[in-house]
């Protein structure tokens, strides 16, 4: 059958150069890539790409750095399976295609002037960072800022030194929590749900934002609205199967939305009755 | 000219010249009472009375596997997006499966759109014809209102005995008469023939199951919980036979194959399907509609109520099928029936 070259095609990756990598724990690499001619992502905070490794695959990956940082982005990757262990073998200096960024992020201009309570288990960390980052980038332009983090064991805390950093400021609080604690720890044990009652805040002027694995939304979610955070004031960011990116392939879909399109950040009172999103 | 006359001896010409010239496809029998869309050189293997074909017309806009990228990793990796795309004539299509083609062509124009469907759909003409009479006892093209001619064809084919009557809708549907000779006028005899040909099929043709085409949309919004679907829960066996043969599904799967050479490779999409065990799995493990039963009411709900909301149309056409193909015998006319006792 005949093929015609088209252009400005959805599927067309960009190829982008990989400028550094650094290892980050025994499964997840962190990758800073520059579109060609140094162009900007201009994503917001919670869109994803569509990373290739030619010949083996595409899969969807957060933006895990800052909108604030220019000329280049950063992607955190866990490996798991067939082209997120081909990415692991790439290095500075090799090419990925990149397509995107999709999807509908958290809107900075709905949170400016807020106070913020960040919520992130396991690898929500990474898409909230650029959140976090952006806010601490433009400090003045929000409320007070509260970040709990919590993991499985003190190995898998991503972004250490920049947590830190974080912890040190005046203007951020911080809080972090591990299932399981080793020697050295110093933070809290338990489940991230037993830091929210102890949390002051003013509910009205109150943005939750929530990342993680499935289970924790419930959770999160119910201690959230305990604390009378309007639903609609509640934003959480949902992992879905993709393919396309693009609202066709339907691997995403939950119920009528479809989560590369419509989200994958949703506010709590859009998706609360639909089944399945939680 | 809006409408022609073709004499049943001329339709091997019609064909044939046609042929000549670029691919033709037609209904033909696969045996066992099947037909399928297939090339032809003239009309001798079309079949005019067919229930719809195994797969539908959907397999040459939205081909079962294609290309959409096509790269080159030695020297600095190279990489084209590309169409696979041929000029064609689709003849034979019924009503039902014109809707199912509106359907995906609005799925696919919609932002972002889609290029590779969007470039390929207007490389083909479509001749559709008209059912006189039910195809079998699975359809409910008049539940969806798909049992008349509705536009979406650049020529349209009646079959009135020794002669259809041809609607000509398009300036390429003109064409393919201009280029073809082998059309005469139509007068007022004949249009009068089509008139009383309608009226009779509206005596036939009766909404399959016993709702208003408006109701559908409210009771499947009322059906979110309903028991139907622990019931094809127990039944669906998830072989997907269900959504491959639908003319308006359109999931795919994305696979790169890198050539033995280890160099020139491809990313291809292939057809894929909700009823699929991993279709919503994620890297954590959990898949979501976890459930058949909850699959089925997905491929429920993306025909009867989640399309509507979005584009205002039925993404049904009543072409039955799914009824016709599903190993568990599961027919959309008793689901929607079942669904219906239920709210009673
Ligand atoms: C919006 C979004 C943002 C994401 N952000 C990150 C991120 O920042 N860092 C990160 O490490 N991971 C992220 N993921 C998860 C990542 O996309 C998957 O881990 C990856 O696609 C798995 O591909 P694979 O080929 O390595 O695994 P496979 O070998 O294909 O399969 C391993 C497992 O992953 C599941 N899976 C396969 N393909 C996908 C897919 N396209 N989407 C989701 N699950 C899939 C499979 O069902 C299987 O359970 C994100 C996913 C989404 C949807
Ligand atoms: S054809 Fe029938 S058994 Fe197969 S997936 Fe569809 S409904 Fe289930
Ligand atoms: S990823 Fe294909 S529809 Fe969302």
């Amino acid at each position: 059958m005949k093929k015609i070259a088209i252009r400005d095609s959805e599927y067309e990756p960009k190829k982008s150069r990989i400028l550094r990598t650094k290892r980050m724990t025994a499964t997840e690499k962190l990758f800073e890539i520059a579109l060609p001619g140094g162009k900007s992502l201009d994503h917001e905070p919670g869109q994803f790409v569509e990373v290739s490794v030619f010949g083996v695959g595409e899969a969807p990956i957060s933006v895990s750095s800052s909108p604030t940082k220019r000329g280049s982005f950063e992607l955190c990757i866990r490996k798991v399976g067939r082209v997120t262990e081909a990415l692991h073998r790439l290095e500075a200096g090799d090419d990925v295609g990149i397509r995107g960024p999709f999807g509908k992020g958290f809107s900075v201009r709905i949170l400016e002037g807020n106070d913020l309570l960040f919520v992130a288990g396991g690898l929500g960390i990474v898409p909230l960072r650029s959140l976090i980052n952006y806010v601490i980038d433009n400090r003045r332009d929000f409320g007070t800022v509260n970040i709990l983090l919590g993991c499985k064991t003190p190995k898998d805390m991503l972004f250490n030194e920049e947590v830190d950093e974080w912890n040190k400021r005046l203007d951020v609080k911080l809080n972090c929590t591990v299932d399981k604690a080793d020697p050295a720890w110093k933070g809290n044990v338990g489940l991230i749900t037993s830091l929210i009652p102890g949390i002051n805040l003013d509910p009205d002027r109150t943005f939750g934002v929530v990342v993680g694995p499935p289970i924790m939304y419930r959770f999160v979610i119910k201690e959230l609205l305990a604390k009378k955070i309007p639903e609609r004031q509640i934003l959480v960011s949902l992992e879905r199967h993709m393919k396309c990116g693009l609202g066709k392939c339907g691997h995403c879909q939950i119920e009528n939305l479809y989560c590369c399109q419509d989200g994958p950040v949703f506010t709590y009172d859009k998706i609360k009755n639909l089944k399945g999103a939680l | 000219m809006q409408y022609a006359l073709l004499k049943k001896d001329h339709l091997n010409d019609f064909i044939s010249k046609l042929a000549q010239e670029q691919k033709v496809v037609a209904p033909v029998s696969r045996g066992f009472g099947q037909f399928s869309f297939e090339e032809v050189a003239d009309a001798s293997r079309i079949i005019l009375k067919h229930i719809p074909t195994i797969l539908p017309p959907k397999k040459y806009f939205m081909p079962q596997e294609e290309t959409l990228l096509e790269y080159n990793l030695s020297e600095g990796q190279s990489m084209e997006a590309v169409v696979e795309c041929q000029k064609m004539v689709l003849f034979g299509v019924h009503t039902c499966d014109l809707a199912g083609i509106q359907c995906l062509n609005i799925a696919f124009s919609e932002r972002p759109k889609d290029f590779n469907y969007l470039i390929r759909k207007n490389k083909i003409a479509i001749v559709g014809l008209e059912c006189n009479d039910y195809c079998d006892e699975y359809a409910s093209c008049s539940l969806m209102d798909n049992h008349f001619p509705n536009g979406g064809y650049d020529l349209f084919f009646t079959d009135l005995g020794d002669f259809f009557i041809v609607h000509v809708n398009t300036q390429l549907g003109d064409e393919l008469i201009e280029k073809t000779k082998v059309f005469e006028r139509a007068d007022k005899s004949h249009m009068d023939t089509l008139a009383k040909m309608r009226e009779k099929k509206r005596g036939i043709f009766k909404n399959e199951v016993d709702i208003d085409h408006q109701e559908l949309e409210p009771l499947f919004k009322k059906s979110q919980n309903s028991k139907v679907w622990d019931e094809l829960n127990k039944r669906c066996v998830a072989c997907a036979n269900c959504t491959n043969v639908c003319p308006s599904c359109y999931c795919f799967d994305v696979t790169d194959e890198l050539q033995l050479d280890l160099k020139h490779g491809k990313r291809y999409r292939r057809w894929d399907s909700c009823q699929n065990e991993g279709f919503a799995k994620v890297s954590g493990g959990e898949s979501f509609r976890e459930k058949r039963g909850e699959r089925q009411k997905h491929r429920y709900y993306r025909k009867f109520l989640y399309p509507m909301a979005k584009f205002a149309r039925f993404f049904c056409t009543g072409c039955g099928r799914c009824s016709r193909t599903c190993m568990a015998k599961i027919n959309l006319k008793e689901t929607i029936r079942s669904l219906i006792t239920e709210k009673a």
